[in-house]
């Protein structure tokens, strides 16, 4: 039964990775990637990790996803010169990727990784709660790495920010702090002349 | 029953996809940066199965902050994108050469 569902599963991931790669749209190259992930979920979940699926459903599908599709679709883009040398490349990269494959599954095959050597461990109760778990090291280990993402997270919204901001330069909006400086003197000019003789 | 080699080879053959991704795909910056994304999914899956399969709590504690790194990594990436489409009306990656001597 589990067997089943983690082939299901892996094929759909699989397939939809190639279809990241492959189609000629970015909008459903980034839709694909959408389902590459919530997939993965799934098979996290087989794998006991249900704070990491759904923070990977909420995070990635949720933030980082509508992000990418939002730039797709924000950008006004010429597919036919971004395809260009698809097939030229095509040979090498599916080699490269074949050979690849070849050796990472000889190294992490039956034979290193099988269940002789690693057995499956026993599953959890019911009632044991993985998320409290990792709060539980998170905060006391990994306090300082904690800290650390949150100041990486902190930097990466004030570099986002900075890097897209346009400074309209005509703009016709008061500037308050110029405003409430300003003395009198700045902008009324007292002028000492004599009088004038008036001619009757 | 499924065995460690199981999520360990898929999670090759996800690294090894996203890997001709970039090959295919060398023109267009936004699906590099979706091959880049995928290449981290696939490291997370070895750490997902590496910590269920030794009992250590550590893998899934280091794929949180792999998570937290990359969401960062995607922001600012698609930020300079936007910059770079604005600047040069292109995203091609041969377009941005600028530097080149």
């Amino acid at each position: 039964m589990e067997q089943t569902i983690f082939y299901i599963f892996s094929t759909i991931l699989v397939l939809s990775a190639a279809a990241v790669i492959t189609v000629r749209n970015p909008v459903f190259a980034a839709l694909f990637l959408v389902l590459a992930f919530f997939t993965s979920a799934a098979i996290w979940i087989l794998l006991e990790a249900e704070f990491l699926a759904l923070t990977l459903v909420l995070v990635y599908v949720g933030a980082v996803m509508v992000l990418f599709l939002f730039v797709v679709m924000m950008l006004d883009i010429n597919l036919t010169v971004l395809r260009e040398g698809f097939t030229r490349y095509l040979p090498v990269g599916l080699l490269v990727a074949i050979i690849m494959v070849a050796q990472l599954a000889y190294i992490v095959g039956p034979e290193r990784f099988g269940l002789d050597k690693y057995p499956a461990p026993t599953p959890r109760d019911a009632d044991y709660s993985n998320t409290r778990e990792i709060g539980l090291v998170l905060y006391t280990e990994y306090l300082l790495a904690f800290e650390l993402a949150a100041v990486i997270l902190v930097v990466a919204i004030i570099a986002a920010i900075a890097l897209t901001l346009r400074k309209r330069v005509k703009t016709p909006l008061m500037k308050p702090e110029e405003q409430v400086v300003v003395k009198s003197k700045d902008r009324v000019r007292l002028l000492k002349m004599a009088t004038e003789k008036q001619d009757d | 029953m499924i065995s460690m080699s199981h999520f360990l080879i898929l999670g090759a053959i996800l690294f090894c996809i996203s890997v001709a991704g970039i090959f295919l795909n060398r023109k267009n910056v936004i699906i590099l940066l979706m091959a880049v994304e995928l290449m981290l999914l696939a490291v997370n899956m070895n750490f997902v199965a590496f910590s269920h399969f030794l009992g250590d709590i550590a893998g899934q504690v280091f794929v949180f902050f792999i998570l937290t790194v990359a969401a960062a990594e995607a922001a600012i990436g698609l930020a300079i994108l936007v910059v770079l489409f604005r600047n040069r009306r292109s995203i091609n990656v041969d377009d941005i050469n600028s530097l080149n001597g």
